[in-house]
């Protein structure tokens, strides 16, 4: 049995008599040596991951102006910042977007301009109090102008991610990345061998008050993160450090396209090897993280998981999907997890870094609940008309004419002989075709490409599919393809009037 | 050497085949890898031998379309990627790879200017060449 104190091992670090090995070199060494062996060998391991942190943000502490303020609305740079603490407190969240820029500027970007060193514009509203008589506030600061500015990141560090994918015909646009149709590629994140929460899965040494590398600065773990759901090896961890130390090699501001911003972040956790049990955690490898990849084409919270991948398949650039081999890509950046895993040797080994033990464990086989809903979720059953007129595509456009005067339904889905859906035609349509003198056939001027739902979809999930396509009406088929209702803009309309 | 080009195609020659007659013509072999056509316009991006670029150019320019040599294919901007090698799987010609270090390696000489990566990467590292 071997047993090590922090202690002694932070007195290694000071008399420069330290081993340090980096989470990727103790899978060998482990190897090599065996558990025992290795435990004796080395005393500290460090892990590195640098990826998208959307759950990111920094509290900003700006001073008092003359006259004073209690700022009850803050922008930075157009960004909104939550003020709802004390007066001149503020928290940027990486993820808030601009007012006037949308996505393409947010929270992640003031961070990463605060850093290099960049002013922002901060403009502050107040209704005005006795006390804080100002109403109004607008001036430029840096970061040196600032009391303080510690990042303060709810949930980092994610134990391994899910891998995404997109069943459907059409690409999506994720927060992680673009997901090309019909299985066209997968993406993934997290650090796999490097990752810190999977070199040390049972908590022994990561908790609260635990000392880490975050940003290119030292920071700690606060606590479990939100949504901490170690009972199935998606534990998070809540983390702080001081941003005016941070660098921009670590920190960096992302944009995912059709989704918004967001921050990545270099962290790095070193692991202090107290016993062979720790060494063991501590030799998992690529091969020894498993996920799941998930089908991101269905717009759900209970995603359908496609198969069980281990990091090291992903890592490959290939998985295979139903037979078929499917290009990887990772979103988090290997090559800089590994830096950052050796940047925090470094400063172990050169004696400027010290290791620590919690104050209080990570809560162990806790699971994230869903959320509670007590609105009951609408679904498209629910609200669709179900008497629906319809034409046979072979129909003259003057029957459809005449269907839609007398039933006053402005769309018609059009049938095939075997009634199946073979089009749908408009108000507008027609009134198109007899501009053009067009007398001719349904089947010549519907539309054919028609935009559908199931009954069993849920009533948002479809009206943002009429907003993204934008048509006002959709027939709603069954397996069969056979029109067994309508859903029209109008029903949906009422059905969120009706809840406010 | 083969040089890529953009012919832009103007809607009232759009329903003519330049294309076609601009090829017989020279006996020039134009390899397509993009075609966008809608009411107003088209564009085609192509592979030319850069011999024969020249007389091709003419060929297409005297039919009324506009020709573009695409001599950037795609830029990447190395102080703005972080290489996370996400641009990899999206890019249906392969000029994305990461190497033994996990570095990016970018050959951009395969590069048929579709677009798709640009979207793709979270750090505005990519942008099109002359294409846009
Ligand atoms: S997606 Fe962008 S940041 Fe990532 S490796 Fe490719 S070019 Fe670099
Ligand atoms: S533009 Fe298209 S072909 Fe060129 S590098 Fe990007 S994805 Fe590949």
């Amino acid at each position: 049995m071997v047993k090590k104190t922090i202690h002694e091992i932070n007195s290694k670090i000071r008399d420069g008599s330290v081993n340090v090995v980096t989470a990727e070199e103790m899978v060998h060494i482990v190897g090599e040596l065996g558990a025992e062996e290795a435990a004796k060998e080395v005393d500290v391991v460090t892990t590195g991951t640098f990826g998208a942190m959307c759950s990111s943000g920094v509290w900003l502490n700006f001073g008092h102006s003359e006259p004073p303020i209690k700022m009850q609305k803050v922008f930075l740079n157009d960004v909104e910042a939550y003020t709802g603490v004390a007066a001149v407190d503020a928290f940027i969240g990486a993820t808030q977007i601009s007012e006037t820029l949308g996505m393409d500027y947010g929270g992640a970007h003031v961070i990463e301009d605060l850093i290099r060193g960049k002013s922002v514009h901060l403009h502050a509203m107040s209704h005005g109090t006795d006390c804080y008589p100002r109403k109004v506030l607008d001036t430029t600061l840096s970061l040196d102008d600032m009391n303080q500015a510690i990042m303060m990141n709810p949930r980092n560090a994610y134990q391994k991610y899910n891998a995404a994918t997109n069943s459907t015909r059409s690409t999506i646009h994720t927060y992680m990345g673009s997901l090309l149709p019909s299985f066209g590629n997968v993406t993934y994140s997290g650090a796999g061998v490097l990752s810190p929460l999977s070199n040390d899965p049972d908590y022994m040494t990561i908790g609260t008050g635990t000392r880490i590398f975050l940003g290119g600065a030292e920071g700690y773990i606060v606590g479990q993160g939100t949504q901490h759901s170690s009972g199935g090896g998606f534990g998070t961890l809540m983390v702080q450090g001081d941003l005016k130390k941070m660098s921009t090699d670590y920190i960096r501001a992302a944009n995912f396209t059709g989704y918004g911003t967001s921050l990545y972040v270099g962290m790095g956790v070193p692991i202090p090897i107290l016993n062979e049990q720790i060494a063991q955690a501590t030799a998992v490898s690529d091969a020894g993280v498993t996920t799941k990849i998930l089908d991101y084409g269905i717009p759900s919270r209970d995603r359908p998981a496609i198969r069980d991948v281990t990091y090291e398949e992903l890592r490959s650039g290939f998985v295979d999907i139903n037979g078929k081999e499917v290009p990887t890509s990772s979103l988090s950046s290997f090559k800089k997890s590994r830096i950052i895993a050796n940047e925090l040797k470094d400063w172990i080994a050169r004696g400027e870094f010290f290791v620590s033990m919690p104050v209080e464990r990570l809560p162990k086989d806790v699971s994230a609940k869903p959320m509670k809903q007590t609105e009951g979720i609408a679904i498209v059953s629910d609200i669709m008309a179900v008497s629906v007129v319809t034409i046979n595509k072979d129909a003259s456009v003057y029957d459809a004419a005449k269907i839609i005067q007398d039933t006053s339904f402005n769309h018609l889905p059009v049938l095939n002989d075997d009634k199946t859906l073979a089009g749908i035609i408009t108000a507008w349509d027609i009134a198109k075709a007899v501009s053009l003198n067009k007398f001719d056939m349904v089947a010549d001027i519907m539309t054919r490409k028609v935009i559908t739902a199931n009954a069993d979809e849920q009533v948002a999930v479809v009206a943002r599919r009429l907003d993204l396509n934008e048509v006002s009406a959709m027939p709603v088929i069954n397996k069969d393809k056979h029109v067994i209702g309508m859903i029209t803009s109008d029903d949906i309309s009422k059905l969120y009037a009706r809840r406010s | 050497m083969n040089l890529k080009i953009k012919i832009s195609i103007s809607s009232d020659i759009l329903t003519k085949p330049i294309m076609a007659e601009a090829i017989l013509e020279t006996g020039v072999m134009l390899n397509i890898s993009q075609a966008h056509f809608d009411r107003s316009h088209g564009e085609v991006v192509a592979d030319v031998e850069s011999g024969k670029f020249d007389v091709m150019c003419k060929a297409l320019t005297n039919k009324g379309a506009v020709v573009t040599k695409l001599d950037v294919p795609i830029r990447w901007d190395e102080n703005e990627c972080v290489e996370c090698s996400a641009c990899v799987s999206v890019c249906p010609t392969k000029v994305f790879s990461l190497a033994e270090d996990f570095s990016l390696d970018v050959d951009d000489t395969k590069c048929i200017q579709c677009g798709t990566c640009v979207d793709m990467c979270p750090h505005n590292a990519l942008s099109l060449g002359n294409n846009k």
